[in-house]
């Protein structure tokens, strides 16, 4: 069974809730503990996962994913490994995605990366570094697999800007929710709230909303605005602050379960 | 202007290198750079202020200084030097920093950040932001703060803030990582003074057009007192931007040969350089797709070399483009040349230049060994070596490890 983006978004929907959206990097803390991890999040209840494929140059992350991401590499994982942990979760009811900066595709080759991908049973890919003006055979390559090609969207993109990326994205469309780089923030400001409506204004597309959402009560609030709600900094903290990979896995089980619970709309 | 060697002045791409590989969240900031930018060069009040800081604080025009002892080393053919060591703050890095730090103003941002290796193009960062009243952040790799404590100390003498950044490799790749996640996250006030000719458009055109004087200068210079072209300009390349300032004079003149050097390390084959056309392919780093050194999963690969300003994994889109096309060539010089170039020009001349352009004059030697005692070769003496003194003395055994400790 390979659930597709929109397929994910319509079962929460139905649910009355937004979609939760969990990243992890690829082999992190080793390629069996990833599958082993991400399996649990699904288990307990997330809609869809971005498998995050570990960069030596991750400039739009903060240090808690920057760390996994060393630790990913110094492990050896690479960008197959990334496709075989979505093809290893391709028969939950998650939606699986990669996440990937774009030297690490180009370098794959993206029409072979789409094409892989697709076999692996995955549902798209977020490219955080690359802009619809660089992204148009990245998004025909992603097209012919029926393949969701996800942009980002900025509190400082201006009306044509938003127009543009709410245009080039399918599946949906990442509302980064501040300005700054991946991490755990105390609050999520307004921002996220207006960017969200500025993107409502010219785009059907679900907007899913990223960067520095990590609690339950942040999921809640986010969730009251938008289609999808990302987390990804505070699962890592959390397998870094765990003794041992049980532990990990009980601990990032937990905080997937209260990120849906959360994610009903009042 | 030459078909195959020319691009229009705005253009943010060469061939398929450079465009911009950046967060949706900087793509504001770089399009308002791109239209300040376009808008202060033709704007004649602009262009009187930048003219007036390059004459009355950098001191500009630089020399021109003909090298006769040391084109002993060159096959004998005529060497000149452009003088950018003799610029204030000892390198060619002012002239693109106090362009941009006017830019700054005239974008109403309060802060600039900037990334440095050998710590030339922070210390000119700190020089402008001091003179212009602007608050100054620097990141520089924690190796290289170790390598040029000198120049750390230059930064916060100048009151600039130094962040010693401990990801990675610790040098200037890592460097560039922590400016640009401090630039996602400040944008709004902050403008990032980006040291050198690569990055996301319009980076490349911008550093490239203030250090554009280098080429204009000596190309003049040399007309006037030698009545003729040089067959060779050469230049240092680490991301290139004193190579394109100088290159730029030049590149429409089919019959000078332009010349770049990059660090060769500890040779080709050890693995151990930063040489992006000797070891490296194209791929997409830092904002530009250019020749990177990369693994074949698209990770970077460490770079090295004993100059911590040409120790950097990619390179300017432009220099990737001139080097497709062949208008220019570029060759690895590994350390052991460097530093004999570095002594045999101290010692030949009485100028000490920085281990970075060390690279270049000892492409000087090997080029006019090739030319012969006709040719005129002009080469960019980029920064000057009182940084670098340390390192020299450490590699020459001048001075024994209780005397260096106490330095």
């Amino acid at each position: 069974m390979t659930v597709s983006v929109a397929e994910a978004f319509q079962a929460a929907r139905g649910e009355g809730r937004a979609a939760i959206i969990a990243y992890l990097p690829a082999g992190f803390p080793d390629r069996a503990s990833s599958i082993r991890l991400i399996r649990a999040m699904i288990d307990a209840g997330v809609d869809m996962v971005e498998v995050g494929v570990p960069y030596s140059d991750p400039v739009m992350d903060g240090p808690v994913i920057c760390r996994a991401a060393e630790i990913a590499l110094e492990a050896g994982a690479t960008t197959a490994d990334a496709l075989e942990v979505v093809r290893a979760c391709s028969d939950t009811p998650a939606a699986m995605l990669t996440m990937s900066y774009w030297n690490l595709i180009e370098a794959y080759g993206p029409e072979r990366f789409a094409a892989d991908l697709a076999a692996a049973g995955g549902a798209g890919t977020i490219t955080p570094d690359l802009t619809p003006e660089e992204g148009q055979q990245w998004i025909a390559d992603s097209d012919s697999k029926q393949l969701a090609h996800v942009f980002l969207a900025a509190p400082s993109s201006g009306d044509s800007r938003l127009q543009l990326v709410a245009d080039s994205s399918a599946g949906f469309v990442y509302a980064a929710s501040l300005m700054g780089v991946t991490g755990v923030r105390s609050a999520v400001g307004g921002t996220a709230e207006e960017l969200v409506s500025r993107l409502r204004q010219v785009t059907d597309t679900p907007v899913a909303v990223g960067l520095g959402v990590s609690t339950a009560k942040q999921a809640s609030e986010v969730a009251a605005f938008a289609d999808g709600v990302i987390v990804g900094s505070a699962f890592v903290k959390r397998i870094l602050e765990a003794p041992d990979i049980d532990a990990a896995e009980g601990s990032v089980a937990e905080l997937a379960g209260e990120l849906v619970a959360a994610s009903h709309r009042q | 202007m030459g078909g195959m060697t020319s691009q229009p002045a705005v253009s943010d791409k060469f061939g398929d290198y450079g465009g911009r590989f950046v967060p949706e969240a900087l793509m504001h900031a770089l399009d308002e750079l791109a239209a300040e930018f376009d808008a202060a060069i033709n704007d004649p009040g602009y262009v009187a202020t930048l003219n007036d800081l390059m004459v009355n604080y950098v001191g500009r025009p630089s020399p021109l200084t003909e090298a006769r002892r040391f084109a002993a080393q060159c096959g004998g053919a005529t060497v000149l030097l452009k003088r950018e060591d003799l610029n204030h703050t000892g390198s060619h890095k002012i002239n693109n920093v106090l362009g941009q730090l006017l830019l700054t103003k005239r974008m109403g941002k309060k802060r600039v950040i900037a990334e440095t290796g050998a710590g030339q193009h922070g210390v000119a960062t700190a020089t402008a932001a001091a003179l212009m009243g602007i608050e100054c952040t620097v990141y520089m790799g924690e190796e290289d703060t170790r390598r040029q404590a000198l120049n750390v100390a230059r930064m916060k003498i100048l009151g600039a803030e130094v962040v010693a950044v401990t990801a990675g490799t610790r040098t200037l790749k890592d460097a560039i990582n922590e400016a640009m996640r401090d630039w996602v996250t400040n944008v709004d006030d902050t403008h990032y003074v980006l040291g050198t000719v690569t990055g996301p458009a319009p980076f490349p055109r911008v550093v490239r057009h203030f250090q554009s004087i280098i080429g204009q200068e000596a190309r003049e210079q040399v007309l006037r007192r030698y009545e003729r072209l040089p067959d060779a300009v050469l230049a240092c390349v680490g991301g290139g931007s004193n190579a394109m300032g100088l290159f730029s004079g030049f590149v429409d003149d089919p019959d000078v040969q332009l010349y770049g050097f990059e660090a060769g390390g500890r040779g080709i084959a050890s693995g151990e350089h930063s040489a992006r056309f000797s070891g490296g392919t194209p791929g997409v780093l830092h904002g530009a797709r250019t020749y990177i050194l990369q693994d074949e999963f698209g990770q970077t690969r460490p770079s090295y070399s004993i100059s911590a300003g040409l120790d950097y994994p990619g390179v300017g889109p432009e220099h990737a483009w001139l080097h497709d096309t062949g208008r220019a060539n570029y060759e690895p010089i590994n350390d052991e040349e460097a530093m004999t170039a570095f002594r045999l020009l101290s010692r030949t001349e009485g100028i000490i230049p920085a281990i970075e352009t060390a690279h270049g004059i000892a492409g000087a030697m090997r080029v006019g060994q090739r030319l012969g005692p006709d040719a005129v070769l002009l080469v960019n003496l980029s920064g000057r070596g009182d940084k670098d003194v340390d390192t020299a003395a450490a590699y020459f055994g001048l001075i024994d490890d209780a005397a260096a400790a106490e330095l």
